[in-house]
Order: structure tokens, then sequence, then C-alpha cells
């Protein structure tokens, strides 16, 4: 009996705790939110970024959390999808999001995000025109929903101690040389059109030959060791020597060699994508007001010029911020220079079909490995 | 008591459970099966239909029935390993340990329980990378020729799934060997039987209930499992349970991956009436 006892509480706290392990986050998302320790009765602004992504480092809680005793909680993200997802099914819970430019349009003609009065932010006119006009923020009446904040290349990055020599030529990837020590970003659309690059199409939103990038991805796939998902992930593969290259996001790449990471980053000449990511404030935030002032510091070349500092950033969108980078700073020599620039195919606003289209074939060369 | 009485007493009784298992099992299962017809997710303006697209897609593809049965086979293999590893731990823990031992001993079995999923993977690719834990001891040992490196391997999903389920099987074996009355075991000593004689002929057939509810418990998550291939596998890790996974999280499909998740559910049941078969026919073959 009394063995019988013992048993029934044994197996109690086994059910108990096998159920608890099922609420186990997946994976890469690491704690899902982050806080403050402030007082409960203080303003909570809520965010979605990605994780280490500028929005969530300390002097941010100090500078913008503390003055204006707000707490700021921000939820993670692991694909630009995930944000129209967390609209789409909690509406009226967020301040601010940070989609991609070639995400907006979408967010737009859902009604998941409101226009915004660019009077009401003072940063407004510091951005550089080329930016503050970007078709991709306007919808057909020439409101505006987005404020460009950063933007970047997803392009190679690779670990300068295997690579003295640098990487010339997008086909590193690829090379069976590297078989075993390249890591891939998890996106069909990363993966899509890092294909057509490397085909020579110039044009992979609207690729010639989808079964040749079938195929070119197989290939890949073959040198690859593992997929990753976010950028604390890639950074753990690349310090333990899991991954010596892999197409990866500039601003990260910059974040992990201020950590003392042997890394370096290069837009081959073949090409790399460009990204634009855009502050919105999504329709009925809670927080409206706040969401402005928040929109208004995170653009600010205080904001960015400390978060290159302390932690290392993407390319700024205002002059000022450019300026006061160091002349060989990445961000100024290599971003800045045209021909670079002329390189990057920008992220496009794809179609439902052409995404749906785009994964089954990711998924199907995934299958096949 | 009256006849009407007791009726409603019962219904008072039984309507809590009745009502939990409609509120949280039947009506999202329903959900489910009724999105994996539909063409999108009715939220917003969007404009809904019934259609059979979601199954055509699944039946056109064949990666996905590929990925199925690599699922299927990753769920038939963990469970064939859970068996083999736990089996002789429930064994000494029933019949071979005294009895104010054993709860140390379950203390053991329950542990990894006590950890986090996502730590307890972090943990294991710490093991199994190459220049890890496992890779330097064999080394120092001398039993490795060159650097070993499971990790970003199917058998790195295999060894975190066997982990993770190794407790189900155990606990499982546990009672039903637990409830073998010893006696029965002297009486066959007392007619000659050796220890193995005993084990094949007593023990083991009274156990293949336990045996079967073990697997069912494991082989189930398992074959939806996505966490462990993704965290493990590196790209061997791309499993019916992660692309179901992709289509709520990355996608916003969620009437394909509805349409997955239902066919799962649907080859669980095979599975499931497949062992309750086998369970009744142990049964008979027993006389029970």
């Amino acid at each position: 009996m009394k063995a019988q006892a013992l048993l029934f509480v044994l197996l109690s706290i086994f059910l108990i705790t096998a159920c608890a392990r099922e609420a186990g986050a997946p994976p890469g998302t690491a704690p899902a939110t982050e806080t403050t320790a402030l007082p409960a009765e203080t303003v909570t602004l809520r965010v979605i970024n990605w994780n280490g992504y500028g929005s969530d480092e300390s002097f941010v809680l100090e500078e913008f959390g503390k003055k204006l005793n707000v707490k700021i909680e921000h939820d993670y993200i692991n694909s630009e999808e995930e944000i129209l997802t967390k609209l789409r099914t909690s509406p009226a819970t967020y301040d601010a999001i940070l989609p991609n430019v070639a995400y907006l349009q979408i967010a737009m003609q859902e009604g998941l995000i409101e226009p915004i009065d660019t009077s009401r932010l003072q940063n407004w006119e510091k951005l550089l025109p080329r930016f503050r006009d970007l078709p991709g923020l306007r919808d057909a009446s020439g409101a505006v929903y987005g404020v460009p904040w950063v933007w970047g290349a997803t392009a190679i990055a690779y670990n300068t101690e295997k690579f003295p020599g640098g990487i010339q030529s997008i086909q590193a990837l690829w090379d069976p040389a590297n078989k075993g020590q390249v890591g891939i970003f998890d996106s069909f659309e990363d993966a899509v059109v890092f294909a057509g690059l490397a085909l020579g199409d110039r044009t992979p939103y609207q690729p010639d030959d989808l079964q040749a990038v079938k195929q070119k991805l197989m290939e890949l796939l073959d040198n690859v060791k593992t997929l990753w998902a976010s950028e604390d992930e890639f950074n753990k593969l690349f310090a333990n020597g899991d991954i010596t290259l892999g197409n990866y996001w500039s601003g990260a790449a910059a974040r992990a060699a201020k950590m003392g990471l042997p890394m370096a980053f290069v837009v081959p000449p073949e090409g790399a994508l460009g990204w634009i990511d855009t502050w919105a404030i999504p329709k009925n935030a809670p927080h409206k007001d706040l969401a402005y002032q928040w929109l208004d510091y995170m653009i600010s070349p205080e904001f960015y010029l400390t978060w290159d500092s302390v932690a290392g950033a993407p390319a700024p969108t205002t002059q000022a911020s450019l300026d006061a980078l160091p002349e060989d700073h990445f961000n100024r020599a290599v971003m800045g220079d045209p021909e670079v620039l002329a390189r990057l195919v920008f992220m496009e606003t794809m179609t439902p079909e052409t995404r749906e289209e785009w994964n089954r074939l990711w998924e199907e060369v995934k299958a096949g490995h | 008591m009256s006849p009407w009485r007791r009726s409603l007493a019962l219904v008072a009784l039984l309507a809590p459970a009745y009502g939990w298992l409609v509120f949280a099992v039947i009506a999202p299962l329903t959900i489910m099966l009724i999105f994996s017809f539909l063409n999108d997710v009715p939220i917003g303006e969007r404009v809904v239909f019934f259609t059979f697209e979601n199954y055509r897609d699944f039946f056109q593809h064949a990666f996905y029935w590929r990925l199925t049965a690599k699922s299927l086979l990753t769920g038939f293999y963990t469970t064939l390993l859970c068996l083999v590893l736990g089996y002789p731990m429930a064994l000494v823990m029933a019949k071979v340990i005294p009895s104010h031992w054993r709860a140390a001993l379950f203390m053991l079995v329950i542990v990894p329980f006590w950890s986090n999923t996502i730590v307890r993977l972090y943990s294991w690719a710490i093991v199994l990378r190459k220049g890890g834990v496992l890779d330097l001891l064999l080394q120092a040992l001398g039993l490795s020729p060159g650097s070993l490196e499971i990790l970003y391997t199917y058998r790195a999903i295999l060894i975190g799934l066997v982990h993770g389920y190794l407790p189900y099987m155990v606990l499982t074996l546990y009672i039903a060997l637990d409830r073998v009355d010893d006696s029965l075991l002297e009486a066959a000593a007392s007619l000659g039987a050796n220890a193995w004689q005993r084990f094949w002929r007593i023990l083991f057939p009274l156990s293949i209930p336990g045996m079967i509810s073990g697997s069912i418990l494991i082989f189930i998550p398992v074959i939806g499992s996505f966490v462990e291939p993704r965290l493990l596998g590196g790209r061997a890790g791309t499993m019916i349970g992660t692309i179901i996974e992709d289509q709520f999280v990355q996608l916003f499909k969620w009437n394909f991956g509805a349409t997955l998740s239902f066919l799962l559910l649907l080859i669980v049941l095979i599975f499931m009436l497949a062992f309750g078969l086998l369970l009744r026919r142990t049964r008979l073959l027993r006389g029970e």
C-alpha cells in the first residue's frame, strides 16, 4: 500500500513535469519577452522586433524607459511573416512594430497598421530624402505608414581566420572545399534570391528558371551544416566553429565583430539581398502618443550612434548619423559606396501565390536531406 | 434514492469531466478539421470557402509523404530504443532492487523532466558536437580514430528524443512488471523453471500491455516532434512536425497546417487501433 502511494505521488510529479515540458518555447526564440523592472503601475509599451536588434539594448531602457517611466516589453520574431501573424491574431495589443518595407504594403492592404502623421516626428526631416521619399512607405493616397529606421544587406559573413584572403564570390557558399561549414538562414525568400544571384540572375524576384534555382539550392544544402533562425543562433554556431561562413545580416555581422568574433562581412560581386526596416504603428495601438515618441526616438541620430557604438548597427537612414561615423566605418565606406548599393537587390513585396510556390520549393529541397 | 435523482447526480458528477473534454479536446479538433477544409483563415475580411485544395496539395507533393514516412520511422526507432533501454531498467526496479531503493531510482528516471526541453537539447549539442564532451572523451580514451561528430545528424535527433521519452517507457513498464505477483515466479521456480524461463514464460508475456501503452505514449508525440529535429538535426532536421510548425509560425497557412496535423492524427488513430487490437489479443491469449 505504501509503495502504491509512493508510486502515485511520483507519477503525479512525472505527469505535471511532463506537461510543463511541452510548454517549451520553439527553437531560437530564447526568452519570449523581456521586461524592465519598474513599478507595476507604469505604462507598458509593447514592441515587436527581432531579438538583439537595437530596441532592446539596455541603454534604450535607460534613456527612453526610465525617462518616460515606461516599461518596454518586446515580443521577438524569427520571420517577417510572424509580425503580420501577431497583428492579425492579437489586434490592439502592440504599440510599435518593425516590418521590412517589403512587408509594409501587405500590412497596409490588410488594414493592420495606421497612417503616420510625420509632422509629429521631429526627426522625420532628418531622414535622407531617398529613404523619406521611398514609394513603399506610402499607400495610393500618399499617406505614410512606415518610418525608415536602418537598412543593410543580407550577404556573406565569414571567419577571417579560416579565410585570410577573404571571400571573392557568392559561389564560396557552394564551394566543395567549404562542405559542412556553411550556415544558411532558414527562409525561402533568402534561399531563392541567393540561388538566383548565384545563377547570374539579376532579377531573382522574377526567376528565369525555378527548376534551376531548385537544383542550385539542393547543391547548396549539400554544403550546409545547419540552418539558422536567429542572430543568436548564428553567432553560437560561428563561435563554436560549427560554421565558418554563411548568409548573414550586415548589422548582425557588425555586432558579432564588436563582440570579438573573427567575423568579416562582404557583399559579393554577384550581388546580395538589400533591406530597409521601418517602424510602424499597428491599428488601434493602445498607447499611440507613446508610440510616436518611440518612433521619433528610434530614428534619432542619438539613438543610432549610441547603438552603433555600444553594439554595432546596420546602415543609418539619416545624414547626421552617416556624417558622425568614422570615414572607414563599414556602414560609410562599404555600404555608402554607390557600387555596392548597385549590387544589392532590394526585397520586394511578394504575392501570396509566389510565397507559397517558393516556400514549397524550399520545403522540398530541405526534405531531400 | 429515486432513479431520477440518481441520474441527476450522475450528470452532476460527470459534467465537469465531459465539459472539459468537449472544451479542450473535441472543440479544438473540430475547429482543426474545419480549418483543414477551408482556403484561408477566417479572420478580418478574408473570403473563406470550402475546399479540398489542402488535401490535394498533400497528395500531389511526394515530399510530404516522404517526410511523413520519415517521422513515422523516427517514432518507430525512438520507441524501439526506449524499449530496449527501458526494459532492463524497469525490470531491475520492479523485481531486483529492494523497495527502499526504488524511490531514489525513480528520481533518477524523472529528473530529465525537470529540465526545460530547450536547455536539455542545448546541453546535448555541447556533448555531441565536434570537439564536444563526447568527442574529447573518446579521443582521450583512444577509442576514436578521428574527430567524432554526431551533432546535426539524424542520430543526434534520435539521441535527444530517446533521452526525453525514456521515462514514459520505464514508468509504464515498471507498473506492469510490479503488478506481476511474486508468488507466480516462486511457483514457477518450485516447478523447476530456471531464471530465463521464469522471465520469458511469465514476466515477459505479462508485461506486454505495459510495453504497448509505453509505446503509444512515446510513438504519438515523437511523430509530431519539431523541437528536437530543429535544434539537433541540422539539415537532416526537416520532419513533418517542422513543416507543420512552419505553416503556423512562418507562413500563416493555418489551413494547410491543420490538414497536415489532421492527416497525422488519422495515421495515429490507425496505429492506436492496431495497438488496441494487439492488446486485446494478448489479453485473450492470457485468458482474461
